[in-house]
């Protein structure tokens, strides 16, 4: 089966759709030469982003093995993650 | 790499051979476009600084025109100015004629305005095209390759395909001897310890460290997230979540490449191999300051789709977004959108890469030139205007 998403290292915590996935289609997560399947509760599109396990709030996401940001809400396996659950830790001047 | 190129007295080598019209103020540009829109073969620079505005940035625009007037892709410059301005017009004019290549400087106040300089620049800029004309492209190779490196209008494909595919070319060019620049620090804020990392060492990667937090301070010192303005709204569009995510895909440009050194805005490097220029990632600014440093050919990935080119230096647009290579054809020179479905490994998508810096090199035209989207300047300030 063709992969649909790709997370690029094993240790990260999302991955990334290289397909429009519709909401309740399993994803084909390549990661390296394994395929996970991960079934997606919303529609994922196109280099969109969405969580392979449970991410709590305030947990931080992973990418690339490195921190990309961290959840501002609890995101479900298969929820899309962006800015409306996702925060950067950076360039943050809201915060000083 | 091998590909016919134009060299200058100085010993660098030009990918093109265009008669150079830089206005040297803000008050100046209409004539120096005025001038290049009558020369066949001359292309204007023009910008918005030069004027009202401290020292440093009065400084940095007087060096950064002294790059670009010193740029091999230029066979000739003829420098205008209004007459009254804050750049420090001797030492532009001292700093081309220096490289070896014919210089003249027009004030627009001094010859009684902007139609009489015209007149009287389109004179000298067709002498200058007849002269340029007559030198002949020399064989060259990757020791002569001043490569600037950008990646524009980003999405989630670029840090999974278009950036480490030019990686791949990077670690080939310097391992050939050749210059690599990388600008964008902005886009270094959440991935600069593995950029540090790649540091010949761990003064040089210091500097990387310190770059990123002047850029980081200036930006927070506004007081707000800088999400929206990094990343921006088409990187969210596209996938991109932060300002992490985006670094950790832009740094994919360099590969494993040593950062041999660090450098100030559009200072010329002096030394080979890859180096780091301070930048922001806004492409007028950062296509100038690639252009001032001396690339000859800018390699710019891009997502969803970025037009810019620059008026002198070839701007060569890779995309790794099939939809962005079907829908945006005027715009792009090619795609590895392969690399995402692993229909191409990222070794094959480079060599294609590296043949289409190899015969853009030798003159074939960019999407950009061709089409004439090549505005894309300005130089790069910190200060105020006052």
């Amino acid at each position: 089966m063709e992969r649909t998403a790709i997370a690029i290292k094993e240790q990260d915590n999302v991955a990334t759709a290289i397909k429009d996935i519709p909401a309740g289609q399993e994803a084909l997560v390549g990661v390296g030469e394994q395929t996970l399947t991960v079934p997606v509760s919303q529609d994922i599109a196109y280099g969109h982003k969405f969580a392979l396990r449970a991410i709590a709030k305030g947990e931080a996401v992973f990418k690339y093995n490195c921190i990309i940001g961290r959840a501002t809400c609890d995101i479900e396996p298969g929820q899309h993650a962006h800015v409306h659950n996702m925060e950067s830790l950076r360039g943050r001047g809201d915060l000083d | 790499m091998n590909f016919l190129g134009y060299r200058r007295p100085d010993g660098k080598v030009g990918t093109r051979n265009y008669v150079g019209i830089i206005s040297t103020v803000v008050c100046a540009n209409e004539v120096a476009k005025g001038i290049a829109d009558k020369v066949s073969g001359a292309v204007a620079f023009t910008h918005q600084q030069g004027c009202c505005q401290t020292a440093p940035d009065l400084t940095r625009v007087t060096e950064t025109l002294c790059g670009l007037g010193c740029n091999p892709n230029l066979a000739a410059v003829l420098l205008i100015g209004l007459g009254c301005e804050g750049t420090e017009m001797p030492a532009v004019q001292e700093a081309v004629a220096a490289s070896g290549k014919p210089v003249r400087t027009l004030f627009i106040q001094e010859l009684g305005g902007a139609a009489k300089t015209t007149a009287e620049g389109v004179l000298i800029a067709q002498e200058m095209a007849i002269q340029a004309s007559q030198i002949k492209p020399q064989k060259c190779g990757s020791a002569d390759i001043v490569l600037g490196l950008k990646c524009g209008s980003s999405d989630t494909t670029s840090g999974l395909s278009a950036n480490p595919a030019l990686g791949v070319v990077v670690e080939r060019l310097v391992a050939e001897d050749a210059v690599a620049i990388m600008g964008e620090v902005t886009e270094f804020i959440g991935a600069e310890h593995i950029l540090a990392a790649q540091a010949k060492d761990e003064a040089t990667g210091q500097k990387i460290l310190d770059l990123v937090e002047r850029m980081e301070s200036r930006a927070k010192a506004v007081g707000v997230d800088m999400r929206g303005g990094q990343p921006t709204p088409g990187n969210i569009a596209g996938g991109l979540t932060t300002i992490e995510e985006k670094s950790l895909g832009a740094i994919a440009k360099v590969g494993s490449a040593v950062v041999q050194e660090v450098y100030e805005y559009g200072r010329t490097p002096r030394v080979k191999g890859l180096v780091v220029m301070d930048s922001p990632g806004r492409e007028p600014e950062i296509l100038t300051g690639l252009a001032a440093a001396g690339c000859n050919v800018i390699a710019f990935t891009t997502g969803r789709g970025a037009p810019q080119g620059f008026p002198f230096v070839p701007v060569i647009k890779i995309t790794g977004n099939e939809k962005t290579w079907n829908h945006l054809r005027d715009h792009m020179d090619l795609s590895v959108h392969q690399v995402m479905d692993g229909r191409e490994s990222l070794g094959q998508a480079g060599t294609r890469i590296y043949e289409a810096i190899e015969t853009v090199a030798s003159g074939t035209g960019t999407k950009a030139e061709i089409s004439g989207y090549v505005q894309a300047m300005d130089i790069y300030v910190t200060g105020p205007v006052i």
